[in-house]
Protein backbone atom coordinates (compact mmCIF):
# COMPACT_ATOMS: atom_id res chain seq x y z
CA UNK A 1 0.00 0.00 0.00
CA UNK A 2 1.32 3.56 -0.62
CA UNK A 3 4.10 2.19 -3.07
CA UNK A 4 4.79 3.81 -5.65
CA UNK A 5 3.93 1.42 -9.07
CA UNK A 6 6.41 1.01 -11.04
CA UNK A 7 6.08 2.57 -14.80
CA UNK A 8 5.48 -0.12 -17.45
CA UNK A 9 7.03 0.64 -20.68
CA UNK A 10 4.18 -0.24 -23.03
CA UNK A 11 4.32 2.15 -26.19
CA UNK A 12 4.28 -0.56 -28.28
CA UNK A 13 0.75 -0.77 -27.79
CA UNK A 14 0.28 1.66 -30.26
CA UNK A 15 1.47 -0.29 -33.15
CA UNK A 16 -1.08 -1.15 -35.66
CA UNK A 17 -5.07 -0.62 -35.91
CA UNK A 18 -4.91 -3.26 -32.85
CA UNK A 19 -1.66 -4.14 -31.10
CA UNK A 20 -1.37 -7.64 -29.57
CA UNK A 21 2.02 -6.62 -27.95
CA UNK A 22 2.35 -4.12 -25.57
CA UNK A 23 6.31 -4.71 -24.38
CA UNK A 24 9.29 -5.22 -26.16
CA UNK A 25 12.74 -4.34 -26.24
CA UNK A 26 12.51 -2.30 -29.67
CA UNK A 27 9.77 0.10 -28.05
CA UNK A 28 11.54 2.90 -29.18
CA UNK A 29 10.06 1.80 -32.82
CA UNK A 30 7.39 3.62 -31.81
CA UNK A 31 9.31 6.99 -30.87
CA UNK A 32 10.51 6.81 -34.26
CA UNK A 33 7.21 6.34 -35.64
CA UNK A 34 6.09 9.53 -34.09
CA UNK A 35 8.85 11.35 -35.55
CA UNK A 36 7.74 10.03 -39.18
CA UNK A 37 10.48 7.63 -39.34
CA UNK A 38 10.26 3.94 -40.35
CA UNK A 39 13.55 1.87 -38.87
CA UNK A 40 15.42 -1.30 -39.35
CA UNK A 41 17.44 -2.43 -36.68
CA UNK A 42 21.26 -3.28 -37.24
CA UNK A 43 23.91 -5.59 -35.37
CA UNK A 44 26.83 -2.93 -34.69
CA UNK A 45 29.20 -6.20 -34.30
CA UNK A 46 28.79 -8.25 -37.76
CA UNK A 47 26.57 -5.61 -39.44
CA UNK A 48 23.22 -8.08 -40.55
CA UNK A 49 20.27 -5.63 -41.18
CA UNK A 50 17.19 -6.68 -39.40
CA UNK A 51 13.51 -5.86 -40.39
CA UNK A 52 11.29 -6.51 -38.34
CA UNK A 53 13.92 -4.82 -36.07
CA UNK A 54 14.91 -6.89 -33.13
CA UNK A 55 16.91 -6.34 -29.96
CA UNK A 56 19.15 -9.74 -30.26
CA UNK A 57 21.73 -10.88 -32.89
CA UNK A 58 21.54 -14.61 -32.99
CA UNK A 59 24.45 -15.01 -35.24
CA UNK A 60 26.43 -12.84 -32.69
CA UNK A 61 24.43 -14.05 -30.05
CA UNK A 62 25.22 -9.84 -28.82
CA UNK A 63 22.19 -7.36 -28.30
CA UNK A 64 24.67 -4.48 -29.54
CA UNK A 65 22.29 -3.29 -32.20
CA UNK A 66 21.82 0.43 -33.72
CA UNK A 67 18.78 2.02 -35.70
CA UNK A 68 19.22 2.52 -39.14
CA UNK A 69 16.27 4.19 -41.18
CA UNK A 70 14.17 2.52 -44.07
CA UNK A 71 14.92 5.04 -46.64
CA UNK A 72 14.82 4.84 -50.71
CA UNK A 73 12.36 2.11 -52.64
CA UNK A 74 11.95 -1.18 -52.78
CA UNK A 75 10.25 -3.47 -54.80
CA UNK A 76 6.77 -4.68 -54.75
CA UNK A 77 7.45 -8.45 -53.92
CA UNK A 78 3.13 -9.35 -53.78
CA UNK A 79 -0.04 -8.18 -52.64
CA UNK A 80 -3.50 -8.90 -51.34
CA UNK A 81 -6.82 -7.21 -50.93
CA UNK A 82 -8.96 -8.22 -48.21
CA UNK A 83 -12.78 -8.37 -48.57
CA UNK A 84 -12.97 -9.84 -44.83
CA UNK A 85 -11.29 -8.89 -42.16
CA UNK A 86 -10.30 -10.44 -38.56
CA UNK A 87 -12.07 -8.57 -35.26
CA UNK A 88 -11.11 -4.96 -34.72
CA UNK A 89 -9.83 -4.45 -38.12
CA UNK A 90 -13.55 -4.30 -40.25
CA UNK A 91 -13.50 -0.55 -40.13
CA UNK A 92 -10.46 -0.83 -42.00
CA UNK A 93 -11.52 -2.79 -45.28
CA UNK A 94 -11.45 -2.97 -47.77
CA UNK A 95 -7.45 -2.91 -47.40
CA UNK A 96 -4.27 -4.38 -48.85
CA UNK A 97 -1.27 -5.65 -47.16
CA UNK A 98 2.00 -6.41 -49.05
CA UNK A 99 5.49 -7.00 -49.18
CA UNK A 100 8.42 -4.41 -50.34
CA UNK A 101 12.35 -5.99 -51.14
CA UNK A 102 14.82 -3.39 -50.62
CA UNK A 103 17.31 -5.37 -51.46
CA UNK A 104 19.83 -6.19 -47.61
CA UNK A 105 16.03 -6.40 -46.16
CA UNK A 106 12.02 -6.69 -46.89
CA UNK A 107 9.30 -4.73 -45.23
CA UNK A 108 5.87 -6.35 -44.34
CA UNK A 109 3.17 -3.54 -44.27
CA UNK A 110 0.05 -2.20 -46.11
CA UNK A 111 -0.52 -0.50 -49.05
CA UNK A 112 -1.89 3.21 -48.84
CA UNK A 113 -5.46 3.49 -48.99
CA UNK A 114 -5.16 6.13 -51.91
CA UNK A 115 -3.25 4.33 -53.87
CA UNK A 116 -5.68 3.11 -56.53
CA UNK A 117 -5.44 -0.72 -57.13
CA UNK A 118 -5.03 -0.82 -60.69
CA UNK A 119 -2.10 1.49 -60.57
CA UNK A 120 -0.66 -1.61 -58.27
CA UNK A 121 1.70 -4.53 -59.95
CA UNK A 122 4.28 -6.94 -59.00
CA UNK A 123 7.95 -5.25 -59.10
CA UNK A 124 6.74 -1.79 -59.01
CA UNK A 125 8.96 0.77 -56.36
CA UNK A 126 7.18 1.85 -53.63
CA UNK A 127 8.27 3.84 -50.62
CA UNK A 128 7.70 3.03 -46.98
CA UNK A 129 5.70 6.25 -44.66
CA UNK A 130 4.67 6.31 -41.62
CA UNK A 131 1.31 6.73 -41.04
CA UNK A 132 -1.51 7.57 -38.30
CA UNK A 133 -4.17 5.64 -38.13
CA UNK A 134 -8.12 7.20 -37.62
CA UNK A 135 -7.81 5.78 -34.15
CA UNK A 136 -4.50 7.55 -32.97
CA UNK A 137 -2.49 4.28 -33.36
CA UNK A 138 0.42 4.32 -35.37
CA UNK A 139 1.61 2.12 -38.20
CA UNK A 140 3.24 2.34 -41.43
CA UNK A 141 1.87 2.26 -45.18
CA UNK A 142 3.64 1.68 -49.00
CA UNK A 143 3.27 4.71 -51.37
CA UNK A 144 3.96 4.64 -54.67
CA UNK A 145 7.88 6.17 -55.44
CA UNK B 1 17.27 -51.58 -36.51
CA UNK B 2 13.86 -52.65 -38.47
CA UNK B 3 11.25 -50.79 -40.24
CA UNK B 4 8.33 -48.84 -38.76
CA UNK B 5 5.05 -49.63 -40.21
CA UNK B 6 1.46 -48.30 -39.92
CA UNK B 7 -0.84 -50.75 -38.68
CA UNK B 8 -3.91 -49.16 -38.08
CA UNK B 9 -5.58 -45.76 -39.19
CA UNK B 10 -8.85 -43.97 -38.96
CA UNK B 11 -10.59 -41.05 -38.41
CA UNK B 12 -13.84 -39.33 -38.06
CA UNK B 13 -16.35 -38.01 -40.74
CA UNK B 14 -15.32 -34.06 -40.84
CA UNK B 15 -18.42 -32.60 -40.16
CA UNK B 16 -19.37 -28.56 -39.08
CA UNK B 17 -20.38 -28.44 -35.59
CA UNK B 18 -19.30 -31.66 -33.81
CA UNK B 19 -22.31 -32.96 -31.19
CA UNK B 20 -20.27 -33.22 -28.76
CA UNK B 21 -17.41 -32.65 -26.56
CA UNK B 22 -13.25 -33.36 -27.98
CA UNK B 23 -12.91 -36.47 -26.20
CA UNK B 24 -15.83 -37.91 -27.71
CA UNK B 25 -14.89 -36.38 -30.79
CA UNK B 26 -11.08 -38.06 -30.76
CA UNK B 27 -12.83 -41.51 -29.44
CA UNK B 28 -14.34 -41.45 -32.90
CA UNK B 29 -11.33 -41.67 -34.75
CA UNK B 30 -9.64 -43.73 -32.32
CA UNK B 31 -12.55 -46.33 -32.74
CA UNK B 32 -11.93 -46.48 -36.10
CA UNK B 33 -8.45 -47.35 -35.87
CA UNK B 34 -8.45 -49.53 -33.58
CA UNK B 35 -10.58 -51.77 -35.38
CA UNK B 36 -8.38 -51.87 -38.56
CA UNK B 37 -5.89 -52.28 -36.33
CA UNK B 38 -7.76 -55.29 -34.36
CA UNK B 39 -5.50 -54.40 -31.45
CA UNK B 40 -6.27 -53.61 -28.03
CA UNK B 41 -5.47 -50.77 -25.75
CA UNK B 42 -3.04 -52.92 -23.71
CA UNK B 43 -1.00 -53.24 -27.02
CA UNK B 44 -0.10 -49.45 -27.63
CA UNK B 45 2.40 -47.93 -25.34
CA UNK B 46 2.41 -44.47 -25.32
CA UNK B 47 0.36 -41.59 -27.28
CA UNK B 48 1.35 -38.43 -28.90
CA UNK B 49 -2.41 -35.92 -29.22
CA UNK B 50 -1.42 -33.30 -31.39
CA UNK B 51 -3.50 -30.55 -32.32
CA UNK B 52 -4.03 -26.62 -32.22
CA UNK B 53 -4.33 -25.64 -28.67
CA UNK B 54 -5.91 -21.96 -29.01
CA UNK B 55 -9.12 -23.69 -30.15
CA UNK B 56 -9.48 -26.03 -27.48
CA UNK B 57 -10.89 -24.82 -23.58
CA UNK B 58 -9.57 -27.98 -21.85
CA UNK B 59 -5.83 -26.95 -20.65
CA UNK B 60 -3.20 -30.29 -21.68
CA UNK B 61 -6.29 -32.26 -23.45
CA UNK B 62 -3.16 -35.32 -23.83
CA UNK B 63 -4.01 -36.53 -20.33
CA UNK B 64 -8.08 -36.45 -20.68
CA UNK B 65 -7.59 -38.44 -24.15
CA UNK B 66 -5.11 -40.95 -22.93
CA UNK B 67 -7.97 -41.56 -19.36
CA UNK B 68 -11.08 -41.75 -22.07
CA UNK B 69 -9.31 -43.70 -24.29
CA UNK B 70 -8.20 -46.40 -22.16
CA UNK B 71 -4.68 -45.65 -22.91
CA UNK B 72 -3.69 -44.62 -18.71
CA UNK B 73 -1.11 -45.32 -17.37
CA UNK B 74 1.42 -45.44 -20.69
CA UNK B 75 2.46 -42.24 -21.27
CA UNK B 76 0.93 -39.69 -22.92
CA UNK B 77 1.97 -36.13 -24.50
CA UNK B 78 0.71 -33.30 -26.43
CA UNK B 79 2.50 -32.36 -29.92
CA UNK B 80 1.74 -28.76 -32.04
CA UNK B 81 2.80 -27.81 -34.67
CA UNK B 82 -0.22 -25.75 -36.12
CA UNK B 83 -2.35 -27.52 -39.26
CA UNK B 84 0.54 -29.80 -39.59
CA UNK B 85 0.36 -31.32 -35.97
CA UNK B 86 -0.23 -34.94 -36.71
CA UNK B 87 2.53 -35.14 -39.29
CA UNK B 88 4.74 -34.48 -36.80
CA UNK B 89 3.36 -36.62 -34.35
CA UNK B 90 3.81 -39.59 -37.21
CA UNK B 91 8.12 -38.05 -37.25
CA UNK B 92 7.94 -38.52 -33.61
CA UNK B 93 6.21 -42.04 -33.14
CA UNK B 94 8.35 -43.19 -36.06
CA UNK B 95 11.99 -42.00 -33.43
CA UNK B 96 10.35 -43.45 -30.36
CA UNK B 97 9.60 -46.66 -31.52
CA UNK B 98 13.06 -46.78 -33.77
CA UNK B 99 14.90 -45.80 -30.59
CA UNK B 100 13.20 -49.11 -28.93
CA UNK B 101 11.65 -47.14 -26.28
CA UNK B 102 8.43 -48.55 -27.58
CA UNK B 103 7.07 -50.79 -29.90
CA UNK B 104 3.12 -49.48 -30.87
CA UNK B 105 3.07 -45.97 -30.45
CA UNK B 106 -0.95 -44.49 -31.08
CA UNK B 107 -0.73 -40.53 -32.92
CA UNK B 108 -4.15 -39.09 -32.17
CA UNK B 109 -4.80 -36.19 -33.79
CA UNK B 110 -8.17 -33.52 -33.70
CA UNK B 111 -9.75 -30.28 -33.84
CA UNK B 112 -12.79 -28.75 -32.90
CA UNK B 113 -13.21 -26.04 -33.97
CA UNK B 114 -16.42 -25.10 -33.49
CA UNK B 115 -15.42 -25.51 -29.65
CA UNK B 116 -15.13 -21.68 -29.95
CA UNK B 117 -17.14 -18.95 -31.03
CA UNK B 118 -16.87 -17.78 -34.32
CA UNK B 119 -16.06 -14.10 -33.43
CA UNK B 120 -13.22 -16.26 -30.92
CA UNK B 121 -12.07 -18.19 -33.64
CA UNK B 122 -12.22 -14.85 -35.58
CA UNK B 123 -9.94 -13.12 -33.24
CA UNK B 124 -7.97 -16.13 -33.13
CA UNK B 125 -7.42 -15.77 -37.05
CA UNK B 126 -5.75 -12.62 -36.45
CA UNK B 127 -2.89 -13.48 -34.24
CA UNK B 128 -2.60 -16.91 -36.64
CA UNK B 129 0.64 -15.20 -37.62
CA UNK B 130 3.87 -12.95 -36.04
CA UNK B 131 1.54 -11.04 -33.38
CA UNK B 132 4.20 -8.50 -32.95
CA UNK B 133 4.85 -7.38 -36.20
CA UNK B 134 2.30 -8.47 -38.98
CA UNK B 135 -1.24 -9.22 -37.08
CA UNK B 136 -1.44 -5.16 -36.37
CA UNK B 137 -1.49 -4.86 -40.01
CA UNK B 138 -5.07 -7.25 -39.99
CA UNK B 139 -3.90 -10.34 -41.52
CA UNK B 140 -5.46 -13.45 -42.34
CA UNK B 141 -4.09 -16.99 -43.61
CA UNK B 142 -6.39 -16.32 -46.77
CA UNK B 143 -4.40 -13.08 -47.22
CA UNK B 144 -0.72 -14.50 -46.93
CA UNK B 145 -1.57 -17.59 -49.51
CA UNK B 146 -3.40 -14.78 -51.51
CA UNK B 147 0.21 -13.19 -51.42
CA UNK B 148 1.73 -16.14 -52.64
CA UNK B 149 -0.99 -17.07 -55.60
CA UNK B 150 -0.13 -13.36 -56.90
CA UNK B 151 3.69 -13.55 -56.74
CA UNK B 152 2.75 -17.17 -58.78
CA UNK B 153 0.47 -15.06 -61.19
CA UNK B 154 3.43 -12.72 -61.45
CA UNK B 155 6.43 -15.00 -62.22
CA UNK B 156 4.67 -17.51 -64.14
CA UNK B 157 1.41 -16.37 -65.60
CA UNK B 158 -0.76 -18.56 -63.39
CA UNK B 159 -4.26 -17.22 -63.60
CA UNK B 160 -7.22 -17.51 -60.79
CA UNK B 161 -9.29 -19.90 -63.84
CA UNK B 162 -5.71 -22.60 -63.07
CA UNK B 163 -6.66 -22.81 -59.41
CA UNK B 164 -9.98 -23.53 -60.34
CA UNK B 165 -9.81 -26.43 -62.12
CA UNK B 166 -7.70 -27.58 -58.48
CA UNK B 167 -10.99 -27.16 -56.17
CA UNK B 168 -13.69 -28.22 -59.15
CA UNK B 169 -11.23 -31.68 -59.09
CA UNK B 170 -11.11 -31.80 -54.91
CA UNK B 171 -14.68 -31.65 -55.19
CA UNK B 172 -14.83 -34.47 -57.59
CA UNK B 173 -13.54 -36.39 -54.87
CA UNK B 174 -15.26 -34.68 -51.95
CA UNK B 175 -18.65 -35.82 -53.52
CA UNK B 176 -17.30 -39.49 -53.32
CA UNK B 177 -15.94 -39.54 -49.92
CA UNK B 178 -18.78 -40.37 -46.96
CA UNK B 179 -16.08 -38.35 -44.25
CA UNK B 180 -16.04 -34.97 -46.50
CA UNK B 181 -17.60 -31.74 -44.86
CA UNK B 182 -18.41 -30.88 -48.41
CA UNK B 183 -19.82 -33.12 -50.57
CA UNK B 184 -21.42 -31.09 -53.35
CA UNK B 185 -19.61 -30.55 -56.72
CA UNK B 186 -18.38 -27.00 -57.97
CA UNK B 187 -18.29 -26.29 -61.52
CA UNK B 188 -15.79 -23.94 -63.00
CA UNK B 189 -18.41 -22.08 -64.08
CA UNK B 190 -19.41 -21.08 -60.28
CA UNK B 191 -16.09 -19.50 -60.24
CA UNK B 192 -17.55 -16.51 -62.82
CA UNK B 193 -20.90 -17.13 -61.30
CA UNK B 194 -21.97 -13.71 -59.46
CA UNK B 195 -24.57 -15.91 -58.03
CA UNK B 196 -22.42 -18.16 -56.67
CA UNK B 197 -20.92 -18.13 -53.66
CA UNK B 198 -18.06 -19.66 -55.27
CA UNK B 199 -17.09 -16.13 -56.92
CA UNK B 200 -17.00 -13.98 -53.74
CA UNK B 201 -13.39 -12.68 -53.44
CA UNK B 202 -11.57 -13.18 -50.14
CA UNK B 203 -8.49 -11.61 -50.96
CA UNK B 204 -7.34 -10.94 -53.58
CA UNK B 205 -6.76 -13.08 -55.64
CA UNK B 206 -8.37 -15.98 -54.09
CA UNK B 207 -12.09 -16.68 -54.03
CA UNK B 208 -14.32 -18.46 -51.63
CA UNK B 209 -13.83 -21.35 -53.69
CA UNK B 210 -10.25 -21.38 -53.49
CA UNK B 211 -10.47 -21.62 -49.67
CA UNK B 212 -10.85 -24.45 -47.38
CA UNK B 213 -13.35 -25.87 -45.14
CA UNK B 214 -13.40 -25.25 -41.84
CA UNK B 215 -14.86 -28.37 -39.63
CA UNK B 216 -14.06 -30.26 -36.31
CA UNK B 217 -13.00 -33.86 -36.83
CA UNK B 218 -10.43 -36.55 -35.09
CA UNK B 219 -7.90 -39.05 -36.86
CA UNK B 220 -5.56 -41.47 -35.75
CA UNK B 221 -2.25 -43.54 -36.72
CA UNK B 222 -1.16 -46.62 -35.33
CA UNK B 223 2.93 -46.76 -35.34
CA UNK B 224 4.91 -50.24 -35.09
CA UNK B 225 7.99 -51.66 -35.03
CA UNK B 226 9.03 -54.61 -37.91
CA UNK B 227 8.55 -57.61 -35.69
CA UNK B 228 4.90 -55.96 -33.93
CA UNK B 229 3.66 -54.93 -37.55
CA UNK B 230 4.25 -58.62 -39.05
CA UNK B 231 2.35 -59.82 -35.75
CA UNK B 232 -0.36 -57.86 -35.74
CA UNK B 233 -1.26 -56.48 -39.66
CA UNK B 234 -1.91 -58.18 -42.44
CA UNK B 235 -0.71 -55.51 -44.46
CA UNK B 236 1.01 -53.15 -42.67
CA UNK B 237 2.56 -50.12 -44.72
CA UNK B 238 5.92 -48.89 -43.88
CA UNK B 239 7.17 -45.56 -43.74
CA UNK B 240 9.88 -44.99 -46.24
CA UNK B 241 11.29 -41.37 -45.66
CA UNK B 242 10.44 -38.54 -43.39
CA UNK B 243 11.16 -35.00 -43.92
CA UNK B 244 10.42 -31.63 -41.70
CA UNK B 245 11.94 -28.07 -42.28
CA UNK B 246 10.74 -24.72 -41.06
CA UNK B 247 11.48 -20.96 -41.86
CA UNK B 248 10.82 -17.42 -40.94
CA UNK B 249 7.17 -16.59 -39.39
CA UNK B 250 6.94 -12.94 -41.00
CA UNK B 251 7.17 -12.73 -44.57
CA UNK B 252 10.46 -9.85 -44.47
CA UNK B 253 12.77 -13.27 -43.27
CA UNK B 254 11.97 -15.36 -46.32
CA UNK B 255 13.25 -15.21 -49.94
CA UNK B 256 10.55 -17.41 -52.01
CA UNK B 257 6.95 -16.13 -52.44
CA UNK B 258 6.10 -18.88 -55.56
CA UNK B 259 6.56 -21.89 -53.59
CA UNK B 260 7.12 -23.11 -49.89
CA UNK B 261 10.88 -23.43 -49.38
CA UNK B 262 9.84 -25.78 -46.29
CA UNK B 263 8.05 -28.18 -48.47
CA UNK B 264 11.04 -28.50 -50.83
CA UNK B 265 13.41 -29.24 -48.09
CA UNK B 266 11.14 -31.50 -46.40
CA UNK B 267 10.49 -33.14 -49.45
CA UNK B 268 14.21 -33.43 -50.59
CA UNK B 269 14.82 -34.88 -47.17
CA UNK B 270 11.63 -37.41 -47.52
CA UNK B 271 12.74 -38.99 -51.31
CA UNK B 272 16.17 -39.47 -49.68
CA UNK B 273 15.71 -40.76 -46.59
CA UNK B 274 13.46 -43.44 -48.96
CA UNK B 275 15.39 -43.80 -52.01
CA UNK B 276 13.08 -42.76 -53.95
CA UNK B 277 12.20 -39.74 -56.11
CA UNK B 278 9.05 -37.63 -57.68
CA UNK B 279 8.70 -39.69 -60.27
CA UNK B 280 7.86 -43.09 -58.19
CA UNK B 281 5.24 -41.45 -56.52
CA UNK B 282 1.97 -43.69 -57.22
CA UNK B 283 -0.51 -41.04 -55.27
CA UNK B 284 0.23 -38.09 -53.11
CA UNK B 285 -1.99 -36.10 -50.53
CA UNK B 286 -1.29 -32.48 -50.29
CA UNK B 287 -2.19 -29.95 -48.08
CA UNK B 288 -4.18 -27.86 -49.94
CA UNK B 289 -5.35 -25.26 -47.44
CA UNK B 290 -5.93 -23.25 -50.38
CA UNK B 291 -5.97 -24.11 -54.33
CA UNK B 292 -2.67 -22.02 -55.01
CA UNK B 293 -1.28 -24.22 -51.96
CA UNK B 294 -1.86 -27.22 -53.74
CA UNK B 295 -0.43 -25.58 -56.99
CA UNK B 296 2.98 -24.93 -55.19
CA UNK B 297 3.13 -28.84 -53.74
CA UNK B 298 3.24 -29.94 -56.69
CA UNK B 299 6.15 -27.94 -57.91
CA UNK B 300 7.97 -27.91 -54.81
CA UNK B 301 7.93 -31.93 -54.47
CA UNK B 302 9.06 -32.00 -58.16
CA UNK B 303 5.35 -33.22 -59.60
CA UNK B 304 6.04 -30.51 -62.12
CA UNK B 305 8.96 -27.77 -62.91
CA UNK B 306 8.38 -24.30 -61.09
CA UNK B 307 5.52 -22.77 -63.14
CA UNK B 308 4.54 -25.72 -64.47
CA UNK B 309 2.11 -26.86 -62.29
CA UNK B 310 -0.75 -25.37 -64.19
CA UNK B 311 -0.41 -27.54 -66.89
CA UNK B 312 -0.46 -30.75 -64.53
CA UNK B 313 -4.16 -30.04 -63.46
CA UNK B 314 -5.05 -28.58 -66.98
CA UNK B 315 -4.17 -32.16 -68.56
CA UNK B 316 -6.10 -33.57 -65.23
CA UNK B 317 -2.58 -35.68 -65.02
CA UNK B 318 -3.94 -35.39 -61.20
CA UNK B 319 -6.80 -36.86 -61.04
CA UNK B 320 -7.50 -40.49 -60.25
CA UNK B 321 -6.95 -41.99 -63.90
CA UNK B 322 -3.85 -39.59 -64.34
CA UNK B 323 -0.07 -40.00 -64.22
CA UNK B 324 0.33 -38.71 -60.35
CA UNK B 325 -3.18 -38.72 -59.09
CA UNK B 326 -3.46 -35.81 -56.41
CA UNK B 327 -5.81 -35.21 -53.05
CA UNK B 328 -8.55 -38.05 -54.55
CA UNK B 329 -10.36 -37.94 -51.27
CA UNK B 330 -11.48 -34.06 -51.40
CA UNK B 331 -8.47 -32.87 -50.08
CA UNK B 332 -8.69 -29.81 -47.22
CA UNK B 333 -10.67 -28.32 -49.96
CA UNK B 334 -13.73 -30.52 -49.52
CA UNK B 335 -13.02 -32.69 -47.22
CA UNK B 336 -12.33 -30.39 -44.22
CA UNK B 337 -9.47 -29.01 -42.37
CA UNK B 338 -9.87 -29.85 -38.94
CA UNK B 339 -6.02 -28.34 -37.65
CA UNK B 340 -4.49 -31.46 -35.58
CA UNK B 341 -6.83 -34.19 -37.39
CA UNK B 342 -5.66 -33.49 -40.96
CA UNK B 343 -2.11 -34.72 -41.68
CA UNK B 344 -3.39 -38.56 -40.12
CA UNK B 345 -6.67 -37.94 -42.35
CA UNK B 346 -3.98 -37.73 -45.37
CA UNK B 347 -1.88 -40.44 -43.85
CA UNK B 348 -4.99 -42.92 -43.58
CA UNK B 349 -5.82 -42.00 -47.27
CA UNK B 350 -2.87 -42.80 -48.44
CA UNK B 351 -2.40 -46.35 -45.94
CA UNK B 352 -5.66 -47.42 -47.52
CA UNK B 353 -4.52 -46.43 -51.26
CA UNK B 354 -1.84 -48.49 -50.45
CA UNK B 355 -3.49 -51.49 -49.14
CA UNK B 356 -6.09 -50.93 -52.36
CA UNK B 357 -8.58 -50.64 -49.43
CA UNK B 358 -10.01 -46.77 -50.72
CA UNK B 359 -13.19 -47.83 -52.63
CA UNK B 360 -14.63 -45.39 -55.13
CA UNK B 361 -11.73 -43.08 -54.35
CA UNK B 362 -9.22 -46.10 -55.27
CA UNK B 363 -6.30 -45.11 -58.03
CA UNK B 364 -4.76 -48.31 -59.78
CA UNK B 365 -2.49 -50.24 -57.79
CA UNK B 366 -0.02 -47.56 -56.32
CA UNK B 367 2.99 -49.09 -54.66
CA UNK B 368 4.36 -45.72 -52.74
CA UNK B 369 2.08 -42.69 -51.73
CA UNK B 370 3.58 -39.63 -50.22
CA UNK B 371 1.98 -37.42 -47.31
CA UNK B 372 2.82 -33.26 -47.72
CA UNK B 373 1.14 -31.44 -44.88
CA UNK B 374 2.30 -28.06 -43.82
CA UNK B 375 1.81 -25.72 -40.62
CA UNK B 376 1.12 -22.20 -40.78
CA UNK B 377 1.67 -20.23 -43.98
CA UNK B 378 4.32 -22.35 -44.70
CA UNK B 379 5.86 -22.20 -41.74
CA UNK B 380 6.14 -26.04 -40.67
CA UNK B 381 6.32 -28.22 -43.77
CA UNK B 382 6.59 -32.17 -42.86
CA UNK B 383 6.85 -34.58 -46.18
CA UNK B 384 6.39 -38.89 -45.24
CA UNK B 385 6.44 -41.26 -48.11
CA UNK B 386 4.89 -44.07 -47.22
CA UNK B 387 5.06 -48.30 -49.16
CA UNK B 388 3.42 -51.21 -48.80
ZN1 LIG C 1 25.45 -9.81 -35.26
Amino acid sequence: MGKKKKEVDDRFKKFGTVSFTSITKVNDFIDYLEKGKVMASKCKDCGLVFFPPRADCYQCLTSNMEWIEVSGTGKLVSYSKLEFAPVGFGDDLPYAIALLDYGDYKVFGRIADGVPEEEIAVGMDMKTVANELPNGQLNYVFQKA
Amino acid sequence: MGKVGIIGVGQSAFVRGYPGSIRELAFDGFKECMQDAAITTKDIDASIICSAPEYDKQRSAAGVFAEYLGLVPQPTFYLESLCSSSSMGLRTAYSLVKSGLHDVVAVIGFQKMSEISSAESQERMGRGADIQWESPFGTMMPAYYAMYARAHMAAYGTTPDDLALIRVKAATYGQINEKAVYRKGVTFEMFSDPESPMSNPVASPLRVGDCCANADGSSCVIVANEEKAKAFCKKPVWILGLGAASTAVNLPGRDLFTGLTVAQQAGEQAYRMAGVTAKDIDVAEVHDCFTIAEMMAYENLGFAKPGEGKELIKSKETYKEGSIPVNVDGGLLSKGHPIGATGGSQIRTIVLQLRGEAGEMQVKDPEIGLVHNIGGVGLYGNVSILGR
